[in-house]
């Protein structure tokens, strides 16, 4: 919303500053977005008279101007084919910066003539397109010429600044100079003026009445309007064309510039139908399928049966609340207007408007809420403009419909301000801010009995004048109040899964992959790479094709992330993120994953440590810290070799707990590299934190250490099995033997070729063996061997290696 | 005796000539060896007089004791030369870049969000969390923005596809959503928190389609505007580390709040870097205000009897005021020299007794 400084002041009488009154505004809720003073901006260019134009001694095109400025005497040279002797212009002195060409202005000598500063043109100016010639503010016979010395921006009537406030969606009503300068009133800047809507008597019946079709009035409940004879559309006077110019409205005609004015002054939208176009009596009704209506935006709109449309017998004439059509417009030729002054329901206004996808300053304000007695004073305002701009003869009112009662009152206790707000405000204080703002109160005692004003219709609670008050009273006056603990320490404020999305995250910092935060939605071209396939998780409206569905997978964004980084030179990286994958729209369909994917080599190239491609171990690795930090029981976790397909059918598998899976890993899938346009190896892990069970154990108590005094033994065992038997079968059938004495069971080889039988591997394994109670004889250890050798072979099939 | 001290002289003689360990040990054996020069001479005491033997053993004794201990000297010196011999050998260029750790760091959006739970459990406030994809009673009905509202529009909502029975769900638009499950799951006193993602379908300089915001909730029976005033200055004080921060608050509006309120932060504008505190500009960092009792009715709550206050600040916009990060596209850009040039070692968890 934006206005000027003298348009306000025709509300409010005040004597604070421009600084003073944005402040205020910001402070109390209509938030200052731009100041914009024009005049201060032009104030280097001012009125100076053409003393002489001679020829330029060395060139036919140009002229020695000697000027009369404010400043003295002042000769330039100028090319301008209308500088002339006698002439009156606009001056900018050296050091000017020149809005049309940004160029500052310097001194210097232009063929041999000294040159102080320029007479301008209108494009030089940023005024318009004009470069015929420099401006010619020269009087016409009879007229006084400009003083020299003018701004000229007092001419153009650009001295007067533009304030351009925020109106948030509640106050409708400071969608009008008029509500603005009436907040600013109540805050204590000043007085507002009173506002008593012009009587203007009728002369004549209005040829042409107002109807609003049964079933259209909750949609309309009320319109009126009056007809004007003998009207002459001309352009506006200066004063309109030059506050309509200030706001960013671009002066039209008489007629259309009055509706645009009472808009922004009063907030109160007006619409004029050209009488002469109009064939039978305007109607409220619902649009018909299949019509459609050119507005005066030059668009054609198909309209639907669901909006209300201001039709006449040659079909809809105008969309209600939202814009007039072309058709029944005024133009310069219009000497018979017909005009609308309705109330249209703001919920309505507001679906239609988004229906046909129009912004206009009506719906804008209708959607917000207008006040109810502007269909009152509505037509009188625009009758007194009409006639003083227009002349002609105005009708008597017609209308149709009853204005709604927008009539109710709401409590306020006195003390409310201090227990909601925690500001005691003197009841004095709080009647006078309610009123100032127009609402009528009455003293009960310890209540006050608030009678709210047609133009607020946002107010409907205690809470809303709870806010009236404080906001003008000033939030400054708001204590320092601290929250007090219920209890002297605080409680834990995080959750065991919370607890684990920050134990994943260290876990995988502290093995050297870097953390980022990715996009939720991905490409589905992607996204089907990674088992995307249901389709209520697509977004109806994504800022673009490559973002428009719900990631099935964390890993997605990683790999694109991947794929850019080493288009930047970066190919050896190690990403991860802990974030949501999504499988369902429900509460419980979106999964915490922690998907981490590394790319490249193992490390730098290192003179002492060998680097080496990533592979699925290292994944393996990253899923199992991230389990441990996290708090599951590693110790019982298997492997199997199911992993989905985005992953290498030979190089992946899940860790799982029983049948739940905790982590998927392994090498990507050459496929996926490809679609990514990725260099690899690439290895990557899925770990889903929701899925480890919660800790069986509660409260701090640890079970006592065993700490053996006897040392352990170390015993290694080679095992020739058959290539397809998977290590971990052996280690477990290793451990299981004798679950007393074996500590650990470490697989350190896995030998395959020469020396084997076809089809063979050996898988080495140390066993360590922990004596509790005495130290092991030969023969405890040849028999402990024993079981051990019977389990892997029982389990595996496989046999010692000689 | 005479010949004691001449074969004392011999030997120690030979032992200065001595020059490793081998020939030490060669003196060891012709001395003290079972046919030693010394061993001879004790073998022979038992042809003396005891008077004799005696004097005789004792003058032998003493003269083995000292060519023994300066033996073992000797000794010592030749193992200590040849220790350092062999350390100069094994000399090794210890500017040598060690072997390679690499960590990694954790985002700045994270570290936020665990400063803001530092601060705020502090305060007594736990975190809540809720889903991303919302529908349409917890995004915006219940909050008192029903479907014609205009509010919705400045919202940029993102819609997922409709459902069966034709319900859209939409990517939540803010944090508020967990606001309603929380109020409709609990029974006041509530002191929440509620950071996480967020999304808008908008995107351009200083807009993202995908944010993070954090929303604070709290519900009892006396709290007022005064402490929402202390609490969100109390926080400011200490996310920034300003003690004297310059704090303002404004009027605004939002549906689920009434009285709403705005906070700026005082600041300064210096060879184009924000400083944040002091200065005479003010910059706006946060939304909040008193629950609007509709939205306490909403979710079943008593507002005649439970009132509270709620704000929502975006996180990385205080991220970027904090640390200095001058642009919000790059924090989901992934670019690895930035994730190591604005992330944070994870060395200790935020919190307020240690400083952040």
């Amino acid at each position: 919303m934006k206005f000027t400084l003298s348009w306000l002041r025709d509300h409010l009488e005040t004597e604070a500053s421009v600084e003073q009154l944005c402040e205020t505004l910001s402070l109390i809720g209509l938030e200052v977005e731009s100041v914009e003073d024009r005049g201060a901006q032009l104030a280097a260019f001012t009125v100076a008279y053409v003393e002489e134009a001679a020829p330029h001694p060395n060139a036919d095109r140009l002229r020695v101007c000697r000027l009369r400025t404010k400043d003295g005497e002042v000769q330039v040279v100028c090319g301008a084919p209308n500088a002339r002797s006698g002439m009156t212009g606009v001056f900018a002195p050296t050091g000017t910066h020149i809005p049309g060409t940004g160029i500052d202005l310097k001194a210097g000598v232009i063929r041999g003539v000294e040159s102080n500063g320029m007479l301008v043109s209108e494009r030089e100016m940023g005024l318009s397109e004009d470069h015929e010639g420099i401006i010619d503010l020269t009087p016409g016979e009879g007229e006084a010429a400009p003083e020299i010395g003018t701004p000229f921006a007092e001419i153009l009537g650009l001295d007067d600044v533009v304030i351009e406030v925020g109106i948030t969606p509640n106050r409708g009503d400071c969608l009008g100079v008029r509500g603005i300068a009436r907040d600013l009133a109540a805050a204590g800047l000043g007085r507002l003026k009173p506002f008593e809507p012009p009587k203007v008597e009728g002369g004549y019946d209005s040829p042409l009445a107002w109807r609003i079709d049964a079933g259209a009035g909750d949609y309309c409940p009320y319109v009126a309007g009056r007809h004007f004879r003998g009207v002459r559309n001309g352009p506006s006077p200066a004063w309109l064309q030059r506050r309509l110019t200030a706001i960013g409205l671009r002066p039209i005609s008489a007629l259309v510039d009055i509706t645009n004015y009472v808009t922004f002054d009063l907030g109160r939208p007006l619409h004029v139908f050209d009488a002469a176009k109009v064939k039978g009596d305007p109607t409220m009704r619902f649009a018909r399928d299949g019509e459609e209506i050119l507005a005066l935006d030059g668009r054609t709109y198909a309209l639907d049966a669901e909006t209300l449309v201001i039709a006449d017998a040659n079909g809809p004439e105008g969309i209600a609340g939202i814009m007039g059509g072309e058709l029944s417009g005024c133009t310069e030729e219009t000497t018979e207007v017909f005009l609308e002054c309705a109330l249209f329901d703001p919920v309505s206004v507001a679906f239609a408007g988004r229906r046909l996808g129009i912004h206009s300053d009506a719906r804008y304000r209708f959607e917000r809420g207008l006040d109810p007695l502007s269909a009152e004073w509505g037509p009188e305002v625009a009758a007194s403009l009409i006639l003083q701009l227009c002349g002609g003869e105005a009708s008597r009112v017609v209308d149709a419909g009853a204005i709604p009662d927008w009539r109710r009152s709401v409590t306020l206790r006195k003390d409310r301000c201090a227990t909601l707000g925690g500001v005691p405000v003197p009841d004095g204080e709080q009647v006078r801010i309610l009123q100032d703002l127009g609402f009528e109160v009455t003293d009960r005692g310890d209540d006050l009995e608030v009678q709210v004003p047609s133009w607020r219709n946002d107010v409907d609670s205690e809470a809303c004048l709870v806010e009236e008050v404080l906001r003008l009273h000033g939030y400054e006056h708001l204590p320092t109040s601290s929250l007090v603990l219920d209890t002297a320490m605080p409680l834990p404020a995080l959750s065991t899964r919370q607890r684990r999305a920050a134990a994943a995250r260290t876990a995988l910092c502290w093995s050297g992959l870097e953390e980022c935060v990715t996009f939720s939605f991905v490409a589905e071209r992607h996204a089907r790479l990674f088992g995307w396939e249901n389709e209520s998780l697509r977004l109806d409206n994504p800022i673009s094709a490559e973002l428009d569905v719900m990631r099935p997978s964390v890993l997605i964004p990683l790999i694109e992330a991947a794929a850019r980084n080493a288009d930047r030179g970066y190919g050896d990286l190690g990403l991860f993120e802990v974030g949501p994958a999504y499988e369902t729209t429900a509460p419980d369909g979106q999964r915490q994953v922690a998907g981490a994917l590394r790319v490249g080599h193992s490390g730098p190239r290192h003179w002492a440590a060998p680097r080496r491609p990533v592979d699925a171990f290292d994944a393996k690795a990253d899923a199992l810290k991230v389990l441990e930090a996290a708090g599951a029981p590693v110790d019982s976790l298997q492997v199997s070799t199911d992993a989905p397909g985005w992953y290498h059918p030979g190089q992946s598998g899940c860790l799982r707990l029983g049948p739940k899976v905790l982590a998927r890993f392994g090498t990507l899938h050459p496929k996926v590299l490809k679609a990514f346009d990725l260099k690899g190896p690439a290895v990557a892990t899925e770990i889903f934190l929701e899925a480890i069970p919660e800790p069986k154990r509660k409260g701090t108590l640890r079970p006592a250490a065993d700490l053996s005094p006897l040392m352990p033994v170390e015993r290694d065992y080679a095992f020739v099995v058959d290539l397809d038997v998977p290590a971990e079968k052996l280690i477990r059938a290793a451990k299981g033997a004798d679950k007393a004495l074996i500590a650990g069971v470490a697989l350190f080889d896995d030998y395959r070729g020469k020396g084997l039988p076809e089809g063979k591997k050996s898988l080495a394994v140390a066993v360590t063996l922990q004596p509790r109670e005495k130290t092991l004889t030969e023969q405890d250890l040849e028999a402990v061997s024993g079981k051990i050798v019977a389990a892997v072979e029982k389990a595996t099939g496989g046999t010692l290696r000689g | 005796m005479q010949d004691l001290e001449a074969l004392e002289a011999e030997l120690f003689a030979e032992l200065e000539a001595a020059g490793d360990l081998a020939g030490l040990e060669a003196l060891r054996v012709s001395a003290l060896g079972k046919k030693g020069r010394l061993t001879e001479q004790m073998k022979s005491l038992g042809q003396l007089d005891p008077e004799a033997r005696k004097a005789r053993g004792q003058a032998l004794n003493a003269v083995k004791d000292r060519l023994q201990s300066a033996m073992e000297a000797r000794k010592a010196g030749f193992e200590e030369a040849a220790l350092e011999a062999r350390l100069a050998t094994e000399r090794v260029d210890v500017t040598l870049p060690a072997r390679p750790h690499a960590i990694g760091h954790v985002h700045p959006v994270s570290q936020t969000i665990e400063e803001l739970v530092a601060i705020f459990g502090e305060m007594g406030f736990s975190v809540a969390e809720g889903p991303h994809i919302e529908d349409d009673f917890h995004n915006f009905e219940a909050l008192n923005i029903p479907a014609w509202h205009p509010a919705r529009q400045d919202m940029d909502t993102f819609y997922l596809r409709s459902d069966a029975e034709g319900v859209r769900p939409v990517l939540r638009t803010h944090t508020s959503p967990v606001q309603i499950r929380t109020l409709q799951k609990t029974t006041p006193p509530i002191r929440i928190i509620c950071p996480g993602r967020t999304f808008r379908a908008d995107s351009d300089a200083t807009h993202s389609p995908m944010f993070h915001q954090v929303e604070g909730l709290v519900i009892d029976e006396k709290t007022h505007m005064g402490h929402l005033k202390g609490t969100l200055i109390e926080f400011c004080r200490a996310f920034f580390g300003v003690d004297e921060l310059p704090v303002r608050f404004r009027a605004s509006y939002f549906p689920f709040t009434e009285p709403s309120a705005e906070l700026d932060i005082g600041c300064a504008r210096k060879d184009g870097q924000l400083i944040i505190g002091g200065g005479e500009d003010w910059l706006e960092i946060l939304g909040s205000g008193m629950v609007h009792p509709k939205v306490l009715e909403n979710c079943g709550i008593d507002s005649s009897r439970y009132q509270g206050f709620a704000f929502g600040m975006g996180i990385e916009r205080i991220a970027m005021l904090k640390y200095g990060i001058p642009d919000l596209r790059t924090f989901y850009d992934s670019d690895l020299r930035w994730l190591r040039h604005y992330g944070f070692v994870p060395l200790e968890a935020p919190s307020v007794v240690r400083g952040l």
